[in-house]
């Protein structure tokens, strides 16, 4: 289990990075906390012939929460975002998500940008990301982007970064007033990828209708699975809605593939369950309450 | 500083320097070696056409490739079959490199070695073999309907056939009891497999001394008197030219006793051969296709019993999947159909197995070796005559104990070591009244019904089981007290994390009256202690344990002869504590230890103030006396070897509560009580750790792991991301009683304990699962997925 050849880059400034990766095109590939790529790399899985280790390129570790939302540095290590007092108060959902990524060991090092661009469909930033209608900044030679979540995901392990290009930032919108989160899944062990997980955002009006709520699915898709529930919970008061009958509207949405860890029927079960569980929860912080 | 340290829970003396990052591991030997690494088949079963290496002689650094045609002698030959069998009838081993054919995904093909590993598997990955795909046998069914072969010339792909009978009283079978019982069951049960991972993989070092002509092998192996055996054989070696040494080694759990892994002679002679060091360090990847696995197994059961729920007949037929090859022979099957029976007497018993080949990873002793799916069936068998009966699961199982006063109790079968299985003493009964008190077994259904009141839903499991532990046919050890004061015990079985360097200092410290700091031990260097068979089978303890003791003995005795004739005292007086030999009674009349050793050994030389006093104008001998005696010898210091005439049998009782959750199917366990047994403790807090680390492996046996292997022999699960290993956070807070029986068989009434907690667990698991579900479990381990389809079918 050792890497195949490759030439390591270590740009100290983001105009170098950018060089750098402009002229290795497909064959680079950017390495920032290296969580999933080295054991790529270590299996033979990858074989980029050009590592751009942006690590020592300063500035792109920032966290900057503010009403509108969190933008999170494509160096931001999870623990670092899962710690931010501003990025907790600005969106709840950043920390309950933050919490179940792997272990505290490999938040210490993984990045939540490097997290969206490896673009697991198990994995829960994309999910976040999706939920909230974020959008990830990508950078090369040629100038800037900023492409929505919707746009961003293409498939499994696939994004719509290009060769040439580095994920600069990603930016969680914040939610409006009377807002609640939850994120819940089931993994076989603590810390693994979840064989289904849910989150759910759940928006209340004055009169403490719902006003809107999604969820976003991981695990039963080849990107995460958004579904706006909004219809579905009716025009009654949130306390009063029939939250397994919402989370059946979520079920059908759901394409899950069974795999050696659990059944498709299994994953699309759970999904539901997870749905009501984080759709529930989600009301009732709304309400400012706890569940 | 008392001396009485035999049962004290002395802390571990290897874990600081293990803990601390000073260990010396195989991969941190050897800075500098050549690297060596393998191509292995991608394919399960396929006909080698062609190796091409034309594209890997370019790599940068590279030494050596190297094919089976490029094999020796006695190393061209297929690796030892380790434990022949008579009904071993078609037993198979592979060749060091594949000849011709491969039979599992994993096998080496092609040895490269190279200036590190880097640049070994930049080569490997450049050679290309082109393979004929034959038809893979995955799966015991597939396996048993012997349309496709893994050997050509095995039918059926059965390698071994196995029927024990022990007919019950007036000589009635096992099937004439069931016919005639009041009532019966018959039901099949699956188990799946599982194995070691060690975190530490093999690895092999060696060093070639061309100027004298010897080797030097550091192997990451549960034996390294028999590997350097081995390497001796395969490479013509003489074996006073071969050493071996067992490094730390970070776990082994039974993969590490076989041997000569295919890499444990290719490094050596690649080493001879390039007269440079090589080293292999096995990768995870590796470990999962390449080395053993454990567990697989189906059983069909008839049980036939009466209204007490007292089995009157038991047959049991077994197919027992060991993959590719059988260099373990058929230990693991025996060892599952003869302890299968556990702490009962059934009235009759009938055991049939059959060893199939498969084209997988062979089948080897992982921790319980063959246990584990023995106490399923048997506790299963339990678990389904109570509910046939509406009895309590406990008060089935006490109907059937063998009582207190029926030792030592012939089970009438043979026993992996040829011997008969004749359980030496154990106390059943009160085992089970302490678990019952330990997990609160009575007050369970007030406490269900109270977790029930809050929709939650939870059950309550039992499992029981015998092992026979310390098996021969020998140990040895050597103590020496040297002119300091200090004691160097050393015996050839190895260390793989069990704690012999503290158990084996308190024997020796107990056994000598010295202080326990000064006690030193080395185990596993074929240079200290040349004899020996391993470590394995929970008999380290059992076997070098009372080796030391023995050993220690020996040098008492010609320490108080010494120290007699020193103080003109009878030796028969003289007592020895905190390293003083003084007379019972008399602190002052007192001689140290370290002094006897000066007198023990006669010396012309002084080369110190301590040497001066044994030299020949400065000892005071008799001159019509030789200095040393006939019958003697010089120095301070004895070998002993213990040979047992038979195992010694520990005993065990597990019970869980377990929780699962009504809407995910997700298992968590809530509380996980075991009782257990091995005789006289010689370091409580050690038998601990080894059952918390037992019982962790059988969680992840029970709930977590398996080798998911598709219809291609393909393993879709190694890595440590897919084949899920338990975590801390998925293992219970275990709650421990200990209950000591001590053997009759052996002079320190020790039975071993390392295997002992991986052993009941997936049959207590299932008990509680099922208590909890109302679902009848046949099948472990059990996943919430596989929970939530049972549901379904329901």
């Amino acid at each position: 289990m050792k890497p195949p050849p490759f030439d390591y880059h270590g740009p100290v400034t983001l105009g170098e990075a950018l060089d750098v990766l402009a002229e290795a095109g497909p064959g680079g590939k950017v390495l920032a906390g290296g969580q999933s790529l080295i054991p790529l790399l270590n299996m033979r899985l990858a074989a980029p012939a050009h590592i751009v280790d942006v690590n020592r390129v300063p500035g792109l570790d920032g966290i900057e929460a503010g009403p509108e939302g969190v933008r999170v540095g494509a160096l931001a290590r999870h623990a670092a975002v899962e710690r931010s007092p501003g990025a907790a108060a600005a969106l709840p959902l950043l920390r309950q998500a933050l919490r179940l990524v792997a272990h505290p060991v490999i938040r210490n090092r993984g990045t939540v940008v490097g997290s969206l661009v490896h673009a697991d469909p198990a994995a829960e930033m994309p999910a976040v990301l999706a939920l909230l209608g974020g959008s990830v900044r990508l950078a090369s030679r040629d100038g800037e982007r900023e492409v929505p979540a919707a746009e961003f995901f293409t498939g499994p392990m696939e994004s719509a970064l290009r060769p040439g290009e580095l994920a600069l930032s990603a930016f969680f919108p914040a939610l409006p007033p009377r807002s609640g989160t939850a994120f819940y899944e089931v993994a076989r062990r603590h810390g693994d990828y979840a064989v289904a997980g849910v989150a759910a955002a759940v928006t209340l009006d004055e009169d403490l209708r719902v006003a809107a709520a999604r969820v976003a699915c991981v695990s039963v898709g080849p990107v995460p699975v958004v579904v706006d529930v909004t219809s579905a919970c009716g025009p009654g008061p949130a306390a009063a809605a029939g939250w397994e009958a919402v989370a059946g509207a979520v079920q059908d949405r759901v394409d899950p593939e069974g795999d050696i860890h659990a059944t498709a029927e299994y994953r699309r079960h759970l999904t539901g369950v997870l749905a009501a569980r984080a759709l529930r929860d989600a009301a009732l912080a709304a309400r400012g309450e706890e569940s | 500083m008392t001396t009485k340290l035999f049962g004290e829970p002395v802390r571990r003396r290897e874990d600081d320097r293990l803990i601390t990052g000073r260990g010396r591991y195989l991969d941190d030997l050897g800075e500098g070696a050549l690297a060596a690494a393998f191509v292995r088949s991608p394919h399960a079963h396929a006909r080698i056409l062609d190796i091409d290496v034309s594209d890997a002689i370019d790599v940068e650094g590279l030494v050596a490739i190297y094919t089976w045609e490029d094999l020796p002698g006695a190393l061209a030959e297929p690796l030892p079959l380790l434990i022949p069998h008579p009904a071993l009838t078609h037993g198979r081993t592979a060749y060091p490199l594949a000849r011709e054919i491969v039979r599992h995904v994993g096998e080496p093909v092609v040895m490269v070695v190279a200036r590190d590993r880097y640049l070994a598997e930049d080569a490997c990955a450049l050679i290309r073999v082109d393979y004929e795909i034959l038809k893979p046998v995955v799966g015991i069914e597939e396996a048993v309907r012997g349309v496709h072969l893994v050997h050509e010339d095995v039918p059926g792909n059965v390698g071994a056939h196995l029927v024990q009978e022990v007919a019950g009283p007036g000589g009635v079978t096992a099937r004439e009891a069931i016919d005639a019982a009041p009532h019966t069951l018959e039901f099949r049960l699956d188990i799946e497999r599982s194995a070691c991972t060690p975190l530490e993989g093999k690895g092999v070092y060696a060093r070639w001394d061309a100027d004298d002509e010897s080797l030097r092998v550091y192997s990451s192996t549960q034996t390294s008197t028999s590997v350097r055996m081995a390497i001796a054989a395969k490479l013509g070696l003489p074996l006073p030219k071969v050493e071996v040494i067992a490094p730390d080694v970070g776990g082994g759990f039974g993969v590490k006793i076989v041997h000569p892994w295919p890499e444990e002679v290719l490094v050596p002679w690649a080493a001879r051969l390039l007269g440079r060091e090589v080293k292999w360090t096995e990768d995870r990847r590796e470990h999962f296709v390449s080395s053993s696995h454990e567990r697989g197994q189906v059983q069909h059961v008839r049980a036939g019993f009466d209204d007490e729920g007292r089995v009157l007949g038991l047959d049991v037929e077994i197919l027992h999947d060991h993959g590719a090859y059988t260099p373990y022979g058929i230990i693991v099957p025996i060892i599952t159909s003869t302890q299968l029976l556990g702490p009962y007497k059934v009235g009759a018993y009938r055991v049939e197995f059959s060893s199939i080949y498969t084209n997988t990873v062979q089948v080897t002793p992982y921790r319980g070796a063959g246990r584990p799916q023995g106490v399923y069936c048997m506790e299963r068998t339990m678990d389904r005559i109570a509910a046939h009966l509406g009895r309590d699961r406990t008060e089935v199982r006490a109907a059937n104990f063998i009582q207190p006063d029926e030792f030592p109790y012939d089970q009438g079968l043979t026993f992996q070591d040829g011997r008969p299985l004749i359980y030496d003493s154990g106390d059943y009964p009160e085992a089970l009244r302490l678990l019952k008190e330990l997990i609160g077994w009575d007050s369970f259904p007030e406490e269900r019904a109270r977790a029930a009141a809050e929709g939650r839903r939870i059950g309550i499991g039992v499992g029981c089981y015998v092992e026979g532990t310390g098996v021969g046919p020998y140990e040895g050890g050597h103590v020496q007290v040297t002119s300091d004061g200090r004691v160097h015990v050393s015996t050839g079985l190895t260390s793989q994390g069990q704690g012999h360097e503290t158990v084996f200092a308190q024997i020796a410290a107990t056994e000598l009256g010295v202080p326990i700091e000064k006690v030193s031990v080395v185990t596993g260097d074929t240079r200290r202690f040349g004899y020996a068979v391993g470590t394995f089978a929970s008999r380290a303890a059992v076997m070098s344990g009372n080796a030391i003791a023995l050993a220690c003995r020996k040098v008492r005795e010609k320490a108080l002869r010494i120290a007699a004739e020193a103080l003109e005292a009878d030796p028969r007086d003289l007592e020895i504590t905190d390293g003083m030999v003084h007379v019972a009674g008399v602190p002052s009349a007192s001689i140290p230890l370290a002094t006897v050793a000066v007198l023990s050994n006669p010396l012309r030389y002084a080369f110190d103030e301590e040497a001066r006093r044994a030299t020949q104008f400065a000892a005071s001998g008799s001159d019509d006396r030789p200095p040393v005696a006939e019958g003697e010898e010089p120095g301070l210091e004895g070998r002993d070897y213990y040979s047992p005439i038979r195992s010694t049998f520990a005993a065990g009782m597990h019970a869980a509560i377990v929780e699962t959750d009504p809407d995910t199917a997700e298992i968590r366990i809530l509380r996980y009580a075991v009782v257990h047994d091995c005789g006289r403790l010689i370091n409580p807090m050690i038998v601990e750790g080894q059952i918390h680390g037992g019982v962790a492996q059988g969680v992840g046996g029970a709930l977590y792991e398996k080798m998911a292997y598709d219809e291609h022999g393909q393993l879709l699960n190694a890595s440590f991301m897919d084949f899920l290993m338990p975590y801390a956070t998925e293992v219970p807070h275990i709650e421990t009683a200990h209950l000591e029986t001590p053997s009759p068989l052996n002079p320190l009434g020790i039975k071993g304990a390392g295997e002992a907690g991986v052993i009941p667990v997936s049959a207590v698991i299932a008990s509680a699962v099922e208590d909890a579900e109302g679902i009848t479990i046949t099948r472990m381990p059990i996943s919430p997925s596989d929970l939530y389809a049972l549901r379904q079918d329901r």
